[in-house]
């Protein structure tokens, strides 16, 4: 076994990280995979509470690093999906605990015991962002479609590809198909051809990830939510999947379709 | 809307067109990190020194940051002037 290591930012915060990362996560394992993910926002855990193991911890990422326990120890297994694990992020302490190389160090070890490690990062661009970034294969980043994520999101997409860890793959969060059709939020397009990276997923805004939150269930274990629907894409694409994209502007209004026709001349 | 008729009716174009227009002009400063100040004092330089060597007339000058992906590249479109004649 050999994982891959996929971390998940932002650099704005509040966009979706963690959920992102507890989603992909249970759909991968929800596949039978063997699935690590590691809170790598320390001071500020969220990822256990996300998956429901909170009331699960006994040792954290940094009891692992400074040698208080076994790697295995600190590893919380969902008793739901038992092939899903937690690794949840050390409370007390603060981000300089923990070093790049020894996240670097913590995710080749894990490497022969999983198939994924997911890496939940904190929000900013400084020490926790780059020892999230540090041991990854492939780099996530999560925006929203709002003018302020999408400025963010450049910066980080330019510090990971000056890092070499690029090119990062982008996912738009909480897109409003209704307030696209008026006019009022950017479309995919327009972000995508702003931030002039790949896109990966598009996951519409749903109350019920609010709804999964409050229970520790992740929502794709919900087969009728559509943002389920969309994390499940987004880790089937990491898997090498053409997976076309949920169609979030179906009905979209008159004037829209109108100058669609015409911009595209009538073909 | 389409902005072609929020032009016609005379209304302001659409929010999201205004973001992507802002965001446009923000992010070619942020990941050069060179704003529109730094920018024309550039120019000024580049106007000083090539007109120690050749005459070029400095109005015509123009200095600007293309685009491609995520590439930028600092396009120079400097207009040389035509040589005077010089009297025997």
């Amino acid at each position: 076994m050999s994982a891959t290591v996929v971390t998940i930012t932002s650099g704005k915060g509040g966009v979706g990280k963690t959920t992102a990362t507890a989603n992909v996560a249970a759909a991968l394992a929800a596949e039978g995979h063997k699935v690590v993910c590691i809170d790598a926002d320390i001071g500020l855990r969220n990822l256990d509470v996300i998956l429901g193991l909170e009331n699960r911890i006994v040792y954290d990422l940094v009891d692992v690093i400074e040698g208080r326990c076994r790697l295995r120890q600190a590893m919380i297994r969902d008793k739901r999906l038992p092939t899903l694990h937690l690794i949840p992020a050390a409370q007390t302490r603060d981000k300089s605990a923990v070093s790049p190389s020894d996240m670097v160090r913590l995710c080749n070890e894990l490497r022969h015991e999983a198939d994924w490690i997911l890496l939940d990062s904190p929000a900013g661009i400084e020490r926790g962002f780059r020892n999230a970034i540090a041991p990854a294969d492939i780099v996530l980043v999560i925006t929203n479609p709002e003018i302020s994520a999408v400025r963010d999101a450049d910066r980080i997409i330019g510090l990971i590809e000056a890092e070499e860890k690029g090119p990062a793959r982008l996912v738009v969060n909480r897109l409003k198909p209704e307030m696209v059709r008026r006019g009022d939020m950017l479309a995919i397009e327009d972000v995508v051809e702003l931030l002039a990276v790949d896109l990966i997923g598009v996951v519409p805004d749903d109350e019920q990830v609010v709804v999964s939150a409050n229970r520790g269930l992740p929502i794709v274990l919900d087969g009728k939510s559509r943002a389920g629907q969309a994390f499940r894409n987004i880790a089937r694409r990491l898997q090498g999947e053409t997976v076309p994209f949920l169609d979030l502007e179906s009905g979209a209004g008159f004037f829209e379709r109108l100058s669609r026709f015409l911009r595209s001349g009538g073909n | 809307m389409p902005d072609w008729l929020n032009r016609l009716l005379g209304r302001k174009p659409d929010s999201a067109v205004q973001a992507k227009e802002r965001l446009q002009l923000v992010l070619v400063h942020d990941r050069t990190d060179l704003s529109p100040a730094k920018l024309a004092e550039l120019k000024d330089e580049i106007i000083e020194a090539i007109s120690r060597h050749i005459e070029i007339d400095p109005q015509a000058v123009q200095i600007e940051i293309s685009q491609e992906g995520r590439e930028q590249r600092l396009i120079a479109d400097i207009p040389l002037r035509p040589r005077r004649r010089r009297g025997r």
